[in-house]
């Protein structure tokens, strides 16, 4: 076989390979579409599910998913950037960091049941809370909290030496530099990385399954007091987010309608995945082309 | 660090010995700089001059398994005394980098960058501080109307008259420049190197450059370097009419380098 048999042969190798990549999702998102599709309705999503009838709908379960991500971007957006902030540029290369990192990139290879498992013993018995969003979302965020870390640091390595020599070079002291110059620079990979953080996290399960629990009181969305036990705000109420609902309904639903349901709920989580990767993509190219004034 | 009348060195090195771990990259370096003069640091890739430049200002510093010893006095100080305020150093010695590296922010926020974290917050001040800059390196007209672009929309030759203006804003005594045109076009080299001769009315400047032509041009004095060695330091018109070295005198007739 000559050489350029081969390259032709190659290039259609991997047209293929692509082109299977893109007809298994093009398949599965046509499936679940078709099946979740129907079954939505602004009354699916703003009734409250049932546990017996048919008809029940998704409104708190959508409601805790968006809330428990909201309380677990507010611990681990910090507490990662802050990480990665120090792994880039205040750790220095040696034995202690590689600890560091080895146990930042096992805890990001857990399987989320452990991380829900332990999440039980510590957030929701050790502590009596009981089944609690913030629980959940303390889980979640040993779940997110290495992505995080490892995006931080990539995206502030990803930033030209030039910058932050050039910074330095005018006096200006090392945290100045990071604030100033290196931070906004990275902005838009660590949003982005955020962002897709955020949709894994959206449609995490198992993790939630133990930590915030399988059930959710009765909410009064006008009961605006954090403190209060029927107001939505509460974060130390048990909640079951839209992923564990789809879980519960289809392992232990007493609803007649268990399939449609779980398709419409399912439609609803991947649209909001895709919401989330697409405003990621949007948001960072937006930003990116502001900074750099490309066109 | 008030400015000593006794003596015109500005930059007084002794002694200077680095090591990058094993790697002796400065030997025994002796060397004045005086003020208000060019200084151009010639010799080949690898010799040390770029080095040196950037013990300067402890740039160097940032290099892990660094060694620095010897002297190295800054109006009569020696920087590399640990208890040194990098800081303050580097307030009185800008530098300029081989490539233009504006930050990510307008021409504006570029310039006043220095001026505002050292301190200065009043409109009006730091205003004064960007448009006098700007007009030092003849960038001014250029972009007047447009000061709140982004600093990256300018041209090659424009974000590193920008960078040279920025470093100008925190008013230092020495400006040190490394290969600043070699990523330049030769219009936007030609502007630089009337920029050094003006500049140097008012500033120190030491200047790393691959071009002998260039430190022919622009400088009073000229050093060779060679395997981390400083061969030969003379006045300008000297090195290239009658260097006392034959090494020196192979390298800027093209015999190697």
């Amino acid at each position: 076989m000559n050489s350029k048999t081969a390259d032709r042969l190659a290039t259609g190798v991997f047209i293929l390979i692509a082109t299977i990549i893109v007809a298994i999702l093009a398949g599965l998102f046509f499936y679940i579409f078709i099946n979740g599709f129907k079954n939505i309705s602004l009354e699916f999503l703003t009734s409250p599910s049932s546990n017996v009838r048919a008809g029940g709908g998704i409104r708190d379960q959508l409601f805790n998913s968006v809330y428990i991500l909201f309380i677990t971007m507010l611990i681990t957006v910090p507490l990662g950037i802050g990480g990665g902030i120090y792994m880039a540029e205040y750790a220095r290369p040696g034995k202690v960091t590689d600890l560091i990192r080895t146990c930042i990139e096992v805890l990001s290879s857990l399987p989320s049941i452990v991380i829900g498992m332990f999440g039980l013993l510590v957030f929701v018995n050790t502590t009596g809370w009981g089944y609690t969003i913030f629980g959940g979302a303390l889980a979640l965020t040993i779940f997110n909290l290495p992505t995080m870390v490892r995006t931080t640091e990539d995206a502030i390595r990803a930033v030209p030496r030039d910058l932050k020599e050039a910074s330095l070079a005018l006096g200006i002291t090392h945290w100045h530099t990071i604030k100033t110059v290196i931070l906004p620079s990275a902005f838009p990979s660590i949003l982005t990385g955020a962002i897709l953080a955020a949709g894994r996290v959206f449609g995490e399960a198992a993790a939630l399954l133990f930590t915030a629990g399988l059930s959710t009181p009765r909410l009064d969305y006008t009961n605006w007091n954090p403190f209060s036990e029927q107001s939505p705000l509460n974060i130390f109420r048990p909640a079951e987010t839209l992923a564990v609902h789809i879980w519960s309904v289809n392992t232990q639903g007493l609803i007649p309608d268990v399939e449609e349901v779980s398709s419409g709920a399912a439609a609803v989580l991947v649209i909001s995945v895709l919401i989330f990767n697409l405003a990621a993509r949007w948001i960072g190219s937006m930003i990116h082309k502001r900074v750099t004034a490309s066109k | 660090m008030a400015i000593q009348t006794l003596t015109r060195d500005i930059f007084d090195v002794k002694d200077l010995n680095l090591w990058y771990g094993d790697h002796h990259a400065l030997k025994d370096i002796h060397f004045p700089i005086q003020k208000k003069e060019v200084t151009a640091m010639i010799g080949p890739s690898g010799c040390g001059k770029s080095t040196f430049l950037k013990t300067l200002n402890l740039m160097n510093k940032m290099i892990p398994n660094v060694k620095i010893t010897g002297e190295v006095n800054f109006d009569g100080q020696n920087i590399l005394n640990p208890k040194t305020d990098l800081v303050e150093l580097r307030k009185h010695v800008g530098m300029v980098f081989q490539k233009g590296n504006p930050f990510p922010q307008s021409i504006y926020d570029n310039v006043a960058y220095g001026p505002r974290i050292h301190g200065i917050k009043k409109k009006k001040h730091l205003d004064e501080i960007v448009t006098k800059s700007l007009m030092d390196v003849a960038l001014w007209d250029e972009v007047k109307d447009r000061l709140n672009a982004p600093a990256l929309g300018l041209s090659g030759g424009q974000q590193q008259r920008l960078c040279i203006a920025r470093a100008l804003a925190t008013k230092p005594d020495v400006l040190l420049m490394d290969e600043p045109t070699s990523a330049l076009d030769p219009i936007s080299t030609l502007k630089i190197e009337e920029l050094i001769f003006e500049l140097k009315e008012k500033y120190t400047i030491v200047i790393v450059t691959h071009n002998m032509q260039q430190a022919a041009r622009v400088s009073d004095k000229t050093a060779f370097f060679l395997m981390g060695e400083m061969i030969e330091f003379d006045e300008t018109t000297k090195i290239f009419s009658m260097p006392k070295d034959s090494r020196t005198e192979d390298y800027i007739t093209g015999r190697f380098g």
